[in-house]
């Protein structure tokens, strides 16, 4: 696919996933390196990159541990001069906050983009967390894209802003901007930055005595951030003449839904769209006092609508998502814009009189997870309590029938950390289970606290040797390496057992389970064998698009 | 002119790549197109859609409108009616019958023909019978474009040539099959018709 791509010419039109608009746009911009954790709905912008990489482009992209160390090498990038995309779903910049927030006080050097995919309606997401929220705690710039060519542009312009402001720039997207695909017209391509140190050495060491300043000049900076953001072409508000009675303010791909209502609106309202943050106040004021009342349609957090309401009345009359005319979680349709606006809901086909059955996400056939709860739950017969604490990953469909497996799944990596929780608390025993991906990704310091505890939980890291859910990527590291891992953070070696998944081993695989179950301290199993989507792939390559 | 369409099936089915070459096919037949696809954990053994919106004209939302839609591509019998309010008044189904029984609660095939039966304008194909006689399973859901091409506003011209360039890596064999399984599922299309 990669191919047909770059043979574009600038100026040609294609059909590109958001996600894919992003990766060139950020190509395009002379981009230098991008790094990132694979995560629904932000994957495809990494495994863009990596194709044109893979295919004889200049651009260095690859997977990292976990979102924070991808953030972190992409500020290596900025620091030496050039330009760095980092990529992760919502909750994956909970992982970067650390250096997200505080690279907002240094002075970015080569641009700094942090494409961060938000999935409203939690397809496949534990929270619906929204990331415009966290740009404005780092007090930067946010672009949201309302399509897939302006995802294109605005991954340009972020570079180009980031190096302005000499700040890290938020690209904001949500599913159905990721996911979905569109035609975009690609521009001509810029030149990579040269490699040239940064010229402010000291707004790099946040000391205090550093840190105070830069947070002075970051709080300095704001007016000029608001001033941009007004006269950004993202940003574009039409005063209807003819009428006074609604103004509708939308962000990122509302205005698509708003569009596919306008020509049925009895009324042209008038229609501020917001595309760069902060929030263009001075053109929401205009607004404001053009029309009597304000709809607010935004994709996830009611952000803008909270700002216009404030604490203290005001006279404006403000619908949104607080007021009721919208759901307050999962995202919009253009069925929920269009009842926002008034109009009368579309029917389609009824009377067919047949409902049909759910039909849940599951394990494959065959899958090695499979025999790991097979044996999990005989490893466990016979206990008057027991708990399981899990992660995220295709294991996580232990939780579903008929496996029931497992108890927990909150964020990466933190299994590990619960069971010791429920352990030291006397509740045994205790289990772990993760996916090898995630044991690198976060459990890794978890299990160092375990081993420095003592505690009795016993770890069963599920190894298919991939990252599964998202695709099938490779591990950071190769999974035979996982046993020498856990015995160098100190796991006993006689309590680091391997086992080959196997749907006629369980009984042995239960066996070994329940041993280390049975032991008083840290244990680690490690049942282990490829993943079978992983296996496909990696025979037939180039099989899929 | 435009068509809205709705694809769907389970995990495993081809259900994006199907949208994903009608909407390539699409483009050079000079129509503007918008997709949207559902990805990650959703793909693994569950239902699965897209949406595919082919106009002459701009088009706004990926996703398409309540009540709609010009027509529906199924690739499983009960996963039809999961979508149907999708459907416009006029709106157009091409289901396959074949059943993916993974779930515990799945209702009697018979039962499920009949209610297939009670939907207006529906066209029932033979999917994985005609995929095997095209000579591979792997190509049903090119069986199931066949017999809705006559629906969609691209030409089998169209069709043909973009499989062939699709397929063009994977042989000369692959590229027959493909090309057998739009012409079977085209003739199904037709002698379907209710």
């Amino acid at each position: 696919m990669t191919e047909q791509l770059l043979e574009r010419e600038a100026g040609a039109a294609t059909l590109l996933l958001g996600d894919e608009a992003v990766a060139l746009g950020a190509l395009h911009a002379g981009l230098t390196a991008a790094y990132g954790y694979p995560g629904t709905p932000s994957t495809e912008i990494l495994e863009t990159l990596l194709a044109v990489g893979a295919e004889g482009g200049t651009v260095r992209a690859a997977w990292c541990s976990n979102e924070k160390t991808a953030y972190e090498a992409a500020l290596g990038v900025s620091m030496v001069g050039r330009r760095a995309l980092v990529t992760m779903k919502h909750v994956g910049l909970n992982v970067a906050a650390d250096p997200f927030m505080n690279s907002a006080l240094v002075s970015i050097h080569g641009g700094l983009v942090v494409a961060v995919a938000d999935d409203p309606g939690m397809h496949s997401s534990q929270n619906e967390q929204d990331t415009r929220v966290l740009a404005a705690f780092a007090r930067t710039i946010c672009f949201e894209p309302s399509d897939q060519q302006e995802a294109y542009a605005m991954t340009r312009e972020a570079f180009e802003v980031s190096e302005r402001f000499h700040v890290p720039v938020v690209l904001r997207l949500v599913t159905r901007l990721a996911h979905a695909r569109g035609l975009v017209r690609l521009d001509g391509v810029a030149a990579e930055r040269p490699l040239s140190k940064t010229l402010e050495p000291t707004s790099w060491i946040l000391l205090p005595a550093n840190a105070r300043r830069r947070n002075k000049h970051l709080l300095g900076i704001q007016p000029e951030m608001r001033a941009f953001a007004e006269r950004s072409p993202f940003n574009r508000l039409a005063l209807e003449p003819t009428s006074r009675s609604l103004g509708v303010i939308t962000t990122g791909v509302a205005k698509s839904y708003l569009l596919e209502c306008w020509n049925e609106l009895p009324v042209e309202p008038s229609h501020l769209h917001i595309g760069t943050y902060p929030i263009p106040a001075d053109a929401i004021r205009r607004l404001a006092a053009h029309v009597d009342t304000l709809l607010v349609l935004e994709e996830g957090y009611p952000v803008v609508e909270g700002q216009l309401r404030g604490l203290l009345p005001t006279g404006a009359t403000i619908l949104g998502k607080e007021s009721g005319e919208l759901p307050t979680d999962g995202e919009l349709t253009p069925d929920v814009v269009r009842s926002a606006l008034g109009l009368p809901a579309r029917r389609g086909l009824e009377g067919c009189d047949f409902t049909p059955p759910r039909r849940l996400p599951q394990l494959c056939t065959g899958c090695p997870h499979r025999d790991a709860y097979a044996a999990l739950e005989i490893a466990l017969e016979g206990f008057d309590r027991s708990v399981v604490t899990s992660d995220i990953g295709c294991y996580t469909l232990g939780a579903l029938p008929p496996f029931g497996a497992i108890e927990s799944c909150i964020c990466m990596g933190a299994s590990i950390g619960m069971a010791r929780g429920a352990a030291e608390s006397g509740y045994r025993p205790a289990v772990a289970v993760l996916g090898d991906s995630t044991f690198l990704h976060s459990g890794l310091p978890a299990l160092a606290d375990v081993v420095s505890s003592g505690a009795a939980v016993t770890v069963m890291i599920l190894d298919n040797a991939t990252v599964a859910m998202t695709g099938t990527q490779p591990t950071i590291l190769p999974s035979e390496r996982l046993e020498e891992i856990v015995i160098g953070i100190g796991v006993e070696p006689a309590h680091c057992r391997v086992l080959e998944a196997h749907p006629k081993r369980i009984d042995a695989m239960a066996k070994v389970l329940r041993d280390e179950i049975d032991h008083d301290g840290p244990s680690v199993v490690i049942v282990r064998r490829e993943c079978l989507e992983s296996a496909r792939h990696r025979k037939a390559p180039g099989a899929t698009s | 002119m435009k068509c809205d369409v709705v694809l769907v099936g389970v995990g495993g089915h081809g259900v994006l790549s199907l949208a994903n070459f009608l909407g390539r096919t699409a483009i050079e037949e000079g129509l503007v197109v918008k997709q949207t696809e559902v990805h990650g954990m959703a793909q693994r053994g569950a239902a699965v859609w897209a949406h595919l919106r082919l106009a002459d004209h701009p088009i706004h939302s990926g996703l398409i409108p309540i009540g709609t839609a010009d027509l529906l591509l199924s690739m499983e019998p009960v996963e039809t009616f999961r979508y149907l309010d999708y459907l416009g008044p006029e709106g157009i189904v091409v289901a396959s019958v074949d059943p993916v029984l993974n779930i515990e609660d799945y209702p009697p095939i018979a039962t499920v023909r009949e209610a297939l039966a009670r939907i207006p304008r529906a066209h029932l194909v033979e999917v994985e019978a005609l995929a095997r006689r095209a000579g591979s399973p792997k190509t049903a859901n090119v069986v199931l474009a066949g017999a809705a091409a006559p629906y969609l506003p691209i030409s089998p011209e169209a069709l043909e040539r973009h499989l062939r360039v699709a397929f063009e890596a994977k042989g000369t064999k692959v590229v027959e099959a493909n090309l057998r399984a739009l012409a079977l599922g085209r003739e199904a299309g037709r002698c379907a018709v209710s």
